[in-house]
């Protein structure tokens, strides 16, 4: 659908999420208002169980919110049947998870086939696809190893490959390095840039200050809110607060699962 | 613009979940095996039963009816009616006279007798019948002749053997002409017949047939067992019967009698035998609903260990239908390839005894073989519904969320 000139491509507009948890009520996210232009690149940080996750799948049409609204490229959101959400999941939004979530009984080429299988790409055209996209990640000698046979670096990499093969305006990414060395996410890292810089808005949640620093700009949420917006080279203020919040969590450069890098994916 | 998913994807998709499972696989397809091939086997063993049994009734002709003394409508008791009339050699001559669509009437009597010669003793069954008896069970003759034709009243010390009594009395030797006794009497043998085998219960081969007057003697009877009627045409059957039972109330003033078709005798025996092998295939099809609720068991515990992966095919843009195909397909495919691996060996199976038993002409019904495997995809379809839909109901956030 075509953009109107001045429509962000997300704005949020009093996003509240509550979740019942044995009997009480738990407020993940409270009155979020927000907008991201097409082509920025926006880190979520926050204390763990701020709602950053909960933030990232409502945005990817995962969840849905119990109140207030969501437009993607100016359309309603919520107002959408169940067949026009798979279809907007579908073409407009890629998923990335800090377990990368691929099929371990699938080769890396099956899984970054996955989404056109569904979207109905015709076999030939699925595997020439997969292929060149798991080339252009670097990972073309690694096109019908299982993910077992893979580094953690390389599964994050399929995974990348798999959700942008169907060319989606959107990337979110849920701790794309949280799990992995740090040359591994670098590497990572750089390709989430490469894509950013072609077009996709990118969306990071992250608790690594690097991470974060590569944004254009830094949403900050506490117990559901946003607290905090600064520009991705500011981030040291956020530092800062998340400190008062979550000492222990902010280790410098710490991956999210110290030695979980080279483990299976599953 | 509902994309779609092409049916060999599907499969293809379907079938590689089933890759690291073989022997859960294995054994939820074992079920539906099983109870596809009790289907095929069981339906077999009933419908060669019946086939088995109406090919006998075959062989006896079909233009055949049968008159018995008394009325077998109140299991077997006379009620109200007291002793029954003697069916009688008057009876079986008047209805041989009377009737046009009559062309000849057997009267028979039987009882077990000793056959004697010499040193050698047998017992064996003793017809008392007259030579038509021959003609209407189509009796065929190796040695010598049958029972003269004439007059049925006039009775005379002649016998005919069968097959199997002639060879253990005589050997090798021709016992036409010669002297023996039946039951003390002393009788002339005057024929022996061809090797006939069994039908319906009597060996006809060992068997000893006198004149039916002579066997009422020697038997002590003043009623003749049955009266075997052939008609002369299979059309006529029903009128003949109508004419044969008016008639013989008339001399009896009451109706104590039976009259059988060998179509009654044979649409009963194979009624039952119908019946016999629905119930058999009624019990083979609970075996495959067991099968079923294998297969859903299977399904559930494949649902909940792909948690994650159903919730990453919502993420990548699967929509709950397609979801819901792909695991109905995994169930359909399971039960449909156990339907057809049940049905080659349930087949197999059938070949195999039918060598061993011959006489059994064993074949499995299309229609059991249709049902089995129709059953065998429903199976498939209703039992994996319930893991398919759990499957779209994931929340895919939760899903995710795990590890």
């Amino acid at each position: 659908m075509p953009q109107v000139a001045d429509e962000p491509r997300i704005r949020l507009t009093g996003i509240t999420r509550t979740f019942e948890v044995g009997g009480t009520e738990v407020r993940a996210l409270v009155n979020v208002d927000e907008e991201i232009r097409s082509g920025e690149h926006v880190a979520i940080m926050g204390p763990s169980g701020s709602g950053k996750s909960t933030l990232l799948n409502v945005l990817g049409c995962l969840d849905k919110p119990t109140s207030g609204s969501y437009f993607l490229d100016g359309r309603e959101v919520g107002s959408l049947e169940s067949a026009e959400l798979t279809q907007v999941r579908r073409h407009k939004i890629g998923f990335v998870f800090q377990f990368f979530h691929l099929i371990p009984r699938l080769s890396a080429v099956e899984n970054v086939e996955l989404p056109m299988l569904f979207a109905g790409v015709p076999k030939k055209e699925r595997r020439e696809r997969a292929s060149t996209a798991l080339a252009a990640v670097g990972l073309a000698d690694r096109v019908t190893h299982l993910p077992e046979q893979l580094s953690g670096g390389e599964r994050q990499r399929t995974a990348l490959a798999r959700a942008t093969i169907l060319e989606p305006s959107i990337l979110l990414a849920d701790e794309p390095t949280g799990n992995l060395d740090s040359s591994s996410g670098r590497v990572v890292l750089d390709i989430l840039d490469r894509l950013n810089d072609e077009g996709l808005t990118l969306l990071v949640v992250t608790h690594d200050p690097k991470v974060a620093h590569r944004a254009d700009r830094v949403i900050v949420l506490v117990d559901g809110k946003v607290v905090k917006r600064v520009p991705g080279d500011r981030v040291v203020e956020v530092m800062a607060l998340l400190a008062e919040e979550e000492p222990e969590a902010l280790e410098p450069g710490e991956p999210g699962e110290p030695g979980e890098g080279t483990k299976t994916g599953e | 613009m509902a994309a779609k998913l092409s049916p060999g994807d599907l499969l293809r998709f379907s079938t590689t979940s089933l890759r690291g499972h073989g022997l859960r696989t294995g054994l939820s397809l074992l079920g539906v095996v099983i109870g596809v091939m009790a289907v095929v086997i069981l339906t077999a063993l009933g419908d060669g039963a019946r086939t088995y049994v109406v090919d006998q009734f075959a062989s006896l002709g079909t233009n055949l009816l049968i008159v018995l003394p008394g009325k077998t409508e109140t299991s077997g008791s006379m009620g109200m009616g007291g002793v029954p009339n003697d069916l009688t050699l008057e009876d079986a001559q008047t209805v041989e006279r009377s009737i046009l669509e009559v062309s000849r009437v057997a009267p028979v009597v039987m009882g077990t007798e000793e056959l004697a010669y010499g040193e050698r003793r047998r017992q064996l069954a003793v017809v008392g019948t007259t030579r038509k008896y021959a003609e209407a069970r189509d009796l065929k003759i190796a040695r010598g002749d049958f029972l003269p034709a004439g007059d049925m009243f006039r009775g005379s010390s002649v016998v005919v053997l069968g097959a199997q009594a002639a060879r253990e009395i005589f050997d090798e030797a021709d016992p036409v002409g010669e002297i023996v006794r039946v039951g003390g009497w002393r009788m002339r043998v005057i024929g022996v017949m061809a090797t006939q085998g069994t039908k319906l219960g009597i060996n006809f081969d060992d068997i000893a047939i006198i004149p039916i007057t002579t066997g009422m003697q020697m038997l002590n009877r003043t009623s003749l067992f049955r009266m075997v009627i052939q008609v002369q045409a299979y059309a006529d059957i029903d009128s003949a019967k109508d004419k044969v039972i008016a008639l013989i109330e008339e001399r009896h003033e009451e109706e104590d009698f039976t009259v059988l078709t060998q179509d009654s005798m044979m649409s009963t025996f194979a009624s039952i035998l119908d019946t016999l092998t629905l119930v058999v295939a009624a019990i083979a099809a609970i075996s495959l609903t067991v099968a079923g609720i294998g297969i859903m068991n299977v399904m559930l515990v494949s649902v909940s260990e792909r948690t994650r992966e159903i919730g990453l095919l919502k993420a990548v843009g699967a929509s709950s239908g397609q979801i819901l195909t792909a695991f109905l397909t995994e169930a359909v495919f399971i039960s449909a390839s156990g339907g057809l691996l049940g049905l080659a060996l349930g087949w197999t199976a059938v070949k195999i005894l039918v060598v061993f038993f011959p006489a059994l002409p064993a074949s499995p019904p299309t229609w059991a073989v249709t049902a089995a495997l129709g059953l065998s995809i429903a199976v498939g379809g209703i039992f994996g519904l319930l893991p398919a839909r759990r499957a779209t109901q994931l929340d895919p956030v939760a899903a995710l969320g795990q590890r």
